[in-house]
């Protein structure tokens, strides 16, 4: 602030002859500034104090000796799956749950923990306690202030019966002395202070409250896709600081850094279940496709390593809750507001040369597969033509699918699936563009086309 | 991403329920007989030693091997889709494609790969090509693969993987001590004569080693 000062009455001396009014103003400003940064920090340290000394803490010693019986240890290993504890605790093909995953975001690179019972690295010297509260309040064991990247602003609501089979189940895989990654975040978001601020902000601990009026399978439904299956972690919007924004719901939500689009799960025009019958979400959550629709990217990866694995009456409840959500049109869904004449200027924005070329890829690469018109192939490839995952809004799924390709997820009830090949190496993006922008503009298609811009999104 | 498909326009085709269509996102890369041309990189899959395939799609998935979009193809499958992909491929028996008789090698660099592949280097701890992958170079049952009708630049590829440990096997990882043993010289001169090889009548893994294993190798047990 000196320094500050003494720049501003330099300048002041210029004004030769009027030397005292401006300094006495810059005196003022200067005094209000500084009650106005001590204001801000006092309120912030409140925060951060409260946050910090929040009544959560565990008493280390006086802990009962915690024994698991061998249904919560079940009950755990079932619970951990429905949380994909292991997508990111467990890396490809490495021991499970003894952590190491990188985990890109917007603010740096995390690095899932080990939480086999190692009493080094793992959660060998955690109480139940210790766990919970870190379910609970998202503090570790020696109450560090936790990143939300481990979802509990979500899990805050998962039940302390179910945190301790969880933790029973943890105490059961093998020990792997595996040390933990130190997290590589950029400045301040490195800071227990900035974590502290981001909580005050965004995180209240909370409990699942139960709608009285709605049925138990609605409820339970609640339970495991707010609390457990973290869905909101991709299917919801964030924001700048990466907080989930609960108000808008599973609205949809791009996912930072693999730039996979999760369509919003109560849109009609995207991946909104309304019109499906409870039986095909199901179907879609156990095996990875359905009669509307399967998944790739991301959502492959769930169902292979989470939903698949839950019995029929949790993905019965999941489907009747994800069902009931308030059907909203997203903020910038182009079909919401649509009208002949504004599908007829999209048309005609088109560009002629890509949409002939694209067609000329199309034929080469993808008629093969998908039918000359886009019609699929019935229990094997797609249709294009009027499917919602091609003309919603975001194309970022598809430039994703053409340049990698994949396969859906083997699962008990869909072990061989069919697959797509990789063509981001025998197609480049103006390639890639054009052929989409003639499959979002086709066959009755009316999306809009897919541009050099949305090609660089990577 | 959900696929949510509308009533489209015209109705579905149907296309066979057979694993070679189910595979056939496979074949797009790697072509039937094995790819060439501008698409070189990719090997041919047909005629391999199943154990081999499966042991190389499980360690895609798994993260021992590291081509981006290998990975992704194989992530969320199974083993034993794994297995049934790896012995669709190995059970196609398909004529190779001619193999380019032309290299930029010279005759020195072709000689010392010819002496590494049939003799190895015992001062340096290297063993014979040979001794492992076949006489005929043509790999050896259950999951050592041949060395013959594959591109150079393939080759190189994977040998120098070995080299700076960007690929991996099961343990015992027999490769990855191999390949640590050779220089960027060697690795030229092997993939070079390898390359030009002309792949035998009979191009089918042999049952068994022509020796005894130089070292303990997971290919040797799949």
């Amino acid at each position: 602030m000196n320094d500050d000062h003494q720049g501003e009455s330099g300048n002041g001396n210029n004004n030769d002859n009027d030397d005292e009014p401006p300094r006495s103003l810059l005196r003022r400003i200067v005094f209000g500034l500084l009650v106005l940064i001590t204001l801000v920090s006092l309120i912030g340290a409140a925060l951060v104090g409260i946050n910090l000394l929040r009544g959560d803490r565990v008493a280390d010693n006086a802990q009962p000796a915690f024994v698991a019986t061998a249904g919560q240890v079940e009950r755990g290993r079932y619970l951990a799956l429905a949380g994909n504890c292991a997508g990111c605790h467990t890396t490809r093909g490495g021991a499970a749950y003894a952590g190491g995953m990188a985990i890109d975001t917007p603010f740096g690179t995390i690095y899932a923990s080990n939480l086999t019972p190692d009493s080094a690295y793992g959660l060998g010297s955690w109480s139940s306690a210790h766990f919970w509260r870190a379910m609970h309040y998202g503090r570790s064991r020696n109450g560090r202030l936790l990143y939300p990247a481990f979802p509990y602003p979500n899990f805050t609501k998962v039940t302390r019966e179910d945190s301790d089979a969880i933790y029973a189940y943890l105490r059961s895989v093998p020990a792997v002395s595996a040390h933990n990654v130190a997290h590589a975040l950029r400045f301040p978001y490195n800071t227990q202070a900035a974590l502290a601020v981001w909580r005050a902000l965004f995180f209240t601990p909370g409990v699942f409250v139960a709608d009285a009026r709605q049925p138990a399978d609605w409820n339970r439904g609640a339970y495991l896709v707010d609390g457990l299956g973290h869905c909101i972690a991709c299917h919801g919007t964030r924001n700048v600081l990466g907080a989930t924004e609960e108000k808008r719901g599973l609205s949809g939500g791009l996912i930072p850094v693999e730039n996979w689009y999760a369509p919003s799960l109560n849109d009609p025009h995207e991946a909104g279940l309304v019109g499906w019958p409870t039986a095909d979400v199901v179907a879609l959550l156990a095996t990875g496709t359905s009669p509307h629709g399967s998944v790739l990217g991301p959502m492959a990866e769930v169902v292979y390593q989470s939903t698949q694995h839950l019995n029929e009456a949790d993905l019965t409840a999941m489907a009747t809750y994800l069902k009931a959500l308030p059907a909203v049109a997203s903020a910038d869904d182009p079909t919401a507001a649509d009208s002949a004449a504004s599908s007829a200027t999209k048309v005609g924005r088109r560009d002629v040369g890509a949409m002939e070329r694209g067609n000329r890829i199309f034929d080469q690469r993808c008629a093969y597969c998908h039918g000359d018109v886009g019609q699929g192939a019935q229990d094997a490839y797609p249709p294009l033509a009027g499917n919602r995952a091609v003309t919603m809004k975001s194309p970022m799924n598809l430039i994703q699918v053409v340049r990698h390709g994949g396969f859906l997820p083997s699962t008990a009830g869909n072990p061989r699936p069919y697959g797509m090949p990789a063509f981001g190496h025998v197609l480049d993006d103006s390639d890639i563009a054009a052929v989409l922008t003639y499959v979002r503009g086709s066959w009755g298609n009316e999306a809009e086309p897919v541009s050099a811009r949305d090609m660089m999104k990577r | 991403m959900a696929f949510t498909g509308h009533a489209a326009a015209a109705a579905p085709g149907r296309v066979p329920d057979t694993i070679g269509q189910r595979a056939a996102a496979c074949i797009a890369c790697h072509g039937r007989e094995g790819a060439s041309g501008n698409a070189a990189f990719f090997p041919r899959l047909a005629g391999k030693p199943a154990g081999y395939l499966f042991n190389q799609l499980r360690s895609f998935r798994d993260g021992r091997r590291f081509n981006s979009d290998m990975a992704y193809m194989v992530q969320h499958l199974s083993d034993a889709y794994l297995l049934e992909i790896a012995e669709y491929f190995a059970g196609l028996d398909l004529p190779y494609p001619p193999v380019s008789t032309t290299s930029d090698a010279t005759p020195a660099m072709l000689q010392r790969g010819k002496d590494l592949v049939t003799d190895g280097d015992r001062g340096r701890g290297i063993p014979a090509c040979t001794a492992c992958h076949g006489t005929a170079l043509t790999g050896v049952l259950p999951a050592i693969p041949g060395l013959v009708g594959l591109p150079r630049l393939y080759l190189s590829s994977q040998l120098g993987s070995w080299l700076t440990a960007e690929r991996h096997a099961l343990a015992p990882d027999c490769m990855a001590q191999v390949g640590k043993k050779l220089t960027s010289g060697d690795i030229n001169a092997v993939a070079s004569w390898l390359a030009l090889q002309p792949v035998p009548v009979n191009a089918k893994a042999a049952a068994s080693l022509p020796g005894p294993a130089p070292m303990a190798c997971s290919g040797m047990t799949p």
